[in-house]
């Protein structure tokens, strides 16, 4: 049996298999994926982003849990940063997650980031789809611990939560653009600090100035205050959720932003093989060569592009 | 991209001293590994369970409590129960010499005990998984 049909059939070990081809960019991946398209659309993907430390890994699992009290399907996708320098990674996610263990309506999947600056993998997008296709009703996707402008995950998610933790800056930080525009649910993780409140007044203070008081119907985001430790909050950012999902199918955002989607990864398929396709006909040789007489100042970027493009 | 050997480093049973399996895990991340990090008082169904997910190449378990007897086995069955026969299982610890060729037998690839060095870890785990 195919790969695909393996995965629809719920096998556990050919669905991982699947993702290392998709991680590895494998040809054998390409034609899974084909195969898997049709089948995806149905999860609700779910991120989870913030700075290191604020507790992604440990509410990550007591969304989990709480989502499978509620009789739904959980993939967990965990990106962690790969090391510029040695191309290693230690992926440390699934210790906040072992209350998950043993649970077959729950698979966990750690990625290492492999380059990708973004706060995910470049792979990332593609093994949710695969989860998708697998059938788990949400998958939540972790992001590397961030700072201000790693934001790939607004795309790759139907509702970013972005995690705050207590005492990490004044109202001038949470004005500046980047992770906070980013964020359908803020929440202040580990609430039982004695900061947290002033935090979420900083949070919803900054949300107000944005909206005054119009009322267009948009989405406006919330602020919650979780201890993602022993579950306090997690009933409400549950229900967040829910609405989140409600409001994006009411309103057709769903829709737009799957487009939105789309074709930011058909542009970007489209410049890596463009761009594959050009060097393999210039040669490497011809690249380097420009590369010498840029820096010698016998050519400047610009022209050798031009050059490069009509070679 | 090529293919990156990725490794489960997992800690079962209850003695909890994890700071073998950080410098383990540590060494195989510098050697440019993926290491999937489980942490303290894995059950061998939560290890096996893991490594099926995980699509990992091997599996390193550290022990220090002297069960290593009983939770090895285990997790070499269970492995095997699941279809994971190709994944090369890695054991760092304390572990008497009369027990070292019986855990062999059963199909345990390396044993490291205390002194052994980062280095040669390294270059055993890369050349039982193929990659010397």
């Amino acid at each position: 049996m195919e790969l695909a049909e393996q995965v629809l059939a719920g096998n556990r070990r050919a669905l991982a298999r699947l993702i290392s081809f998709v991680e590895d960019d494998d040809l054998a991946a390409r034609d899974a994926l084909a195969l898997l398209y049709p089948h995806t659309g149905r999860a609700h993907v779910v991120g989870v982003t913030g700075a290191p430390g604020t507790g992604k890994s440990t509410l990550v699992n007591v969304l989990a849990k709480t989502l499978r009290g509620r009789d739904l399907t959980v993939g967990v996708v965990a990106v962690d940063p790969t090391s510029p320098f040695t191309g290693g990674a230690l992926l440390g996610d699934r210790v906040r997650m072992r209350d998950l263990a043993g649970d077959p309506g729950v698979f966990i999947r750690s990625m290492a980031s492999r380059g990708s600056l973004g706060g995910l993998a470049l792979a990332t997008g593609a093994v949710v789809q695969v989860l998708d296709a697998a059938g788990f009703d949400v998958v939540l996707v972790e992001t590397v611990g961030v700072g201000q402008a790693e934001v790939d995950i607004a795309r790759t998610a139907h509702t970013t939560i972005v995690i705050e933790a207590p005492g990490l800056g004044d109202e001038v930080q949470a004005l500046k653009a980047g992770l906070m525009e980013i964020a359908d649910i803020l929440v202040v993780n580990k609430a039982d600090r004695p900061e947290a409140a002033r935090t979420a007044r900083a949070l919803e203070v900054t949300l107000g100035l944005g909206w005054g008081h119009a009322d267009n119907g948009a989405w406006r985001p919330l602020v919650l205050k979780t201890v993602a430790l022993d579950g306090t909050g997690v009933p409400e950012l549950m229900d967040a959720l829910f609405s989140h999902r409600a409001y994006l199918q009411e309103s057709g955002l769903l829709r737009q932003r799957e487009r939105e989607r789309v074709r930011g990864d058909l542009m970007h398929l489209l410049e890596r093989d463009l761009v594959a396709r050009l060097i393999a006909r210039v040669g490497e040789p011809a690249l380097d060569d420009w590369v010498r007489r840029i820096v010698e100042r016998e050519a400047d970027l610009y022209a050798a592009v031009q050059a490069l493009l009509e070679a | 991209m090529s293919k990156r050997l990725r490794i489960l480093v997992a800690k079962p049973g209850l003695d909890g001293h994890d700071r073998g399996a950080k410098v383990v895990a540590r060494a195989l991340r510098d050697a440019g590994m993926e290491v999937i990090y489980t942490g303290l008082r894995q059950t061998p169904e939560m290890i096996v369970e893991a490594a099926l997910q995980e699509d990992v190449d091997g599996v390193g378990l550290s022990i220090l409590s002297g069960a290593h007897m009983t939770l090895v086995p285990r997790v070499l069955q269970g492995l095997r129960d699941a279809g994971l026969d190709r994944v090369g299982v890695f054991v760092g610890g304390i572990v008497p010499d009369e027990d070292v060729p019986v855990l062999k037998e059963q199909g345990v690839a390396a044993i490291f005990g205390p002194g052994a060095s980062t280095d040669v870890i390294v270059e055993t785990v890369r050349q039982v998984l193929g990659e010397a």
